[in-house]
């Protein structure tokens, strides 16, 4: 255990960067228009979220089409966790973080019996199985449509033994002391330090080399004599966990739990995340995730009286063609920004954001060999 | 008995749609090597070429008639549509008859959307590896019901059916049952007649014309065939836009069972994937057995009588029959060895 923290220098700088640029958040995001806790907190769940899918996609190539689910279940858990016990957040992550990574001990056991596109089926079929459970026969656990709720009801059966319940629906606290707005960003956001912490242990270690080999060659790992299955098994239920996490914190920051959590498109947007910003790196997912978040956040909020202020420039006849367009791609019409973004990343910068900088890097320190863009590419196991 | 073949029809019409998606799903992976998550985005297009069409054909002319005045003492409006105008009672008969029409709107529109999504994007795609064609054909399958939605908008619009099929069949008295212990809506025997028709034309359009035997040829070793000197890539984007018509044409004649939404399209890949798993990936006959196999084993789970058995059946019976067969027997039901079998 000695040598836990102990990690090689560049690590180290990495992970002190990255730690100053997520705690500064609020101050850098303030110009920006970014600055307030709702958004902040949600900037530090996805990219938990994307860290922890990107184990499993970015390292071993295989492509889930259900990591939503797990989410959904890290939020019920948590709900229930409130509802039952205490408003306390600790022990409701930690269920929550149980809770989703026996989920997904169980459909990764089964999935991985498969790779390819009948991997990524199998976990869009179990997915979108929680999903229509959740709606339907699991009501009584999950509320189907209204979502799970807090009630003033609920026993909080720890809570209680330390006082009466107040008149006001109770928030989350941690070990008495209740926290809101920017304590809450602090609080996811050391919480996405310590995951990513982890990632970057996981990355360096000869288990992430492991998967790694996974992804490049399985047959021949195979045939060295290695069994792949329980490095894949484990890379997928800690990825599981990752989203059960990332569950339990939307559910502290907002105590509610809804189950369009778990739909497919929920599960399509991790990936647009881990894609956009580079799979197999480790920032990559983690700026991905920001930057969707930002422009669904900045891009949903436009409307046409905006559009004309910033087209005012376009002369009188043409103006009002100009606002119509754009205004499809604003607003309720952000998906289809989204969308686009998708197929453009996808065909032209397969290895994503990271790998644009690091080929700009390379056009800049000319001598040097271009970087190859071939190894960032997502490859699926096959 | 009764219940049970009532059971068995109401699959067959829903089993229809899965068929045609599927079939149009495998014979693009068969033939192109592409696993195209925009398909259902193709069957919701087909769907609102329906829609289109009916919009066209009841475009009115609106007459202010001073003589009569509405309730609110406004004059009244006199709507007529163009069609009852210029052809009289044919006219009507058109608008009556507007979702059946309408294929003749969708077969040169899908035919074209199809030809234009190939050449224009997927053919990059031949060589990258399956992770990144399911992701920019999603990010496509995006795009598509985007643009519907900000053309359509995002409530459903139900399309009436002709009202000579609105009725329904009492096949129980054709079978030597009593006379209404057995009915079928006529509009979802249509369906399955139509779906039966499309499947039959695709599959005696590979068997006995050379252009089939082309694409068969292409489909078992597309590297020979081009040695042959033949342009099989032509080939195959002409029958990608096939695909997109027989997806396009599901969609049209499922508006009036489903009033269609830009979602429509999403709802349905998730399933028409799991029925191709389910048939194996890459067989034909397979993807059309699948396709009615598991609408009428969803039909089967929406009996009351089986949910009370097993709650909540209705609603996982395919994802869970696919769960099944991909882990008991990988490659599908009717699917090739080897084929994408991992």
């Amino acid at each position: 255990m000695g040598n836990l923290f102990i990690m090689p220098r560049r690590d180290l700088v990495v992970f002190v960067i990255f730690a100053a640029v997520v705690l500064a958040m609020p101050v850098w995001l303030g110009p920006l228009g970014a600055a307030y806790p709702g958004l902040l907190q949600k900037f530090a769940i996805f990219a938990i979220f994307a860290i922890g899918y990107n184990i499993l996609f970015g390292l071993t190539g295989y492509l889930s089409f259900g990591h939503a689910a797990f989410l959904g279940v890290g939020s019920y858990t948590a709900v229930w966790s409130f509802k039952l016990l205490t408003m306390d957040v600790f022990p409701a992550i930690i269920f929550a973080v149980l809770v989703s990574g026996l989920f997904a001990l169980v459909i990764g056991w089964l999935s991985l019996k498969r790779s390819g596109i009948y991997f990524s089926i199998l976990t869009l079929a179990f997915a979108q199985m929680c999903y229509n459970l959740a709606y339907s026969v699991l009501t009584p656990i999950t509320n189907g449509e209204t979502s799970l709720q807090l009630t003033r009801q609920d026993p909080r059966v720890i809570d209680a033994m330390f006082g009466p319940a107040g008149d006001s629906l109770p928030t989350a606290s941690i070990i008495g002391h209740n926290f809101t707005g920017f304590q809450g960003f602090y609080f996811c956001a050391a919480v996405l330090l310590v995951a990513f912490f982890i990632a970057q242990k996981i990355f360096s270690s000869p288990f992430g080399m492991m998967l790694r080999a996974i992804k490049s060659n399985q047959t021949r790992m195979n045939y060295t004599g290695f069994d792949t299955k329980p490095y894949a098994l484990t890379a997928f239920v800690i990825s599981g966990m990752y989203a059960g996490l990332a569950g339990a914190l939307l559910a502290v920051t907002d105590p509610l739990a809804g189950a369009e959590r778990m739909q497919w498109t929920a599960s399509g947007e991790v990936v647009l995340m881990t894609i956009l910003g580079g799979v197999g790196t480790l920032v990559g997912p983690v700026i991905g995730a920001w930057l969707i978040k930002y422009f669904e956040n900045i891009f949903s909020a436009f409307n046409e009286s905006m559009l004309t202020r910033i087209f005012s420039w376009v002369p009188e006849g043409l103006r009002d063609w100009v606002v119509t367009i754009a205004s499809k791609f604003v607003g309720e019409g952000w998906h289809l920004t989204l969308g686009l973004l998708f197929v453009l990343v996808v065909v032209f910068l397969p290895g994503g954001i990271m790998e644009g900088v690091r080929r700009i890097g390379a056009l800049l320190r000319r001598p040097t060999p271009p970087a190859t863009p071939t190894a960032m590419r997502a490859q699926p196991a096959e | 008995m009764e219940a049970i073949l009532a059971q068995l029809l109401n699959g067959l019409d829903k089993g229809g749609a899965y068929a045609l998606i599927a079939l149009g799903l495998t014979l693009v992976f068969g033939t192109l090597g592409v696993v195209n998550f925009a398909h259902g985005a193709l069957f919701m297009l087909g769907a609102f070429c329906a829609v289109t069409f009916r919009q066209l054909i009841t475009l009115e002319s609106v007459v202010v008639d001073p003589t009569q005045t509405t309730a609110w003492g406004t004059p009244l409006e006199v709507r007529t549509p163009l069609a009852q105008q210029w052809f009289g009672d044919f006219g009507s008969v058109l608008i009556d008859y507007s979702v059946p029409l309408s294929i003749l709107l969708a077969i040169p529109v899908m035919l074209i959307i199809g030809i234009v999504m190939e050449r224009g994007l997927i053919k990059h795609f031949y060589k990258r590896p399956h992770a990144e064609q399911i992701l920019v054909t999603f990010g496509l399958a995006i795009v598509l019901q985007e643009i519907v939605k900000s053309i359509f908008g995002p409530n459903p619009i139900s399309q009436p059916m002709p009202t000579a099929l609105r009725g329904a069949a009492d096949i129980g008295s054709w079978i030597g049952l009593g006379p209404g212990v057995l009915t079928y809506p006529w509009w979802r025997l249509t369906y399955f007649l139509f779906s039966i028709g499309v499947l039959a034309a695709v599959f005696a359009f590979l068997r006995f014309t050379t252009f089939g035997m082309v694409v068969r040829a292409g489909m078992a070793d597309r590297e020979t065939v081009g040695l042959l000197g033949i342009d099989i890539d032509r080939r195959f984007t002409i029958m990608f836009g096939l695909a997109a018509v027989v997806a396009g044409l599901a969609g049209v004649m499922y508006t009036p069972l489903v009033p269609p939404n830009y979602h429509l399209g999403m709802d349905f890949l998730v399933l028409s994937f799991v029925v191709v798993v389910v048939g194996g990936m890459g067989s034909l006959p397979g993807a059309v057995a699948a396709g009615f196999l598991l609408g009428i084993l969803q039909s089967f789970a929406s009996m009351n009588e089986v949910k009370q058995i097993i709650p909540g059946i209705d609603q996982i019976i395919i994802y869970a029959t696919a769960v099944v067969i991909l882990l008991v027997r990988p490659r599908g039901l009717l699917g090739r060895r080897g084929v994408m079998e991992g």
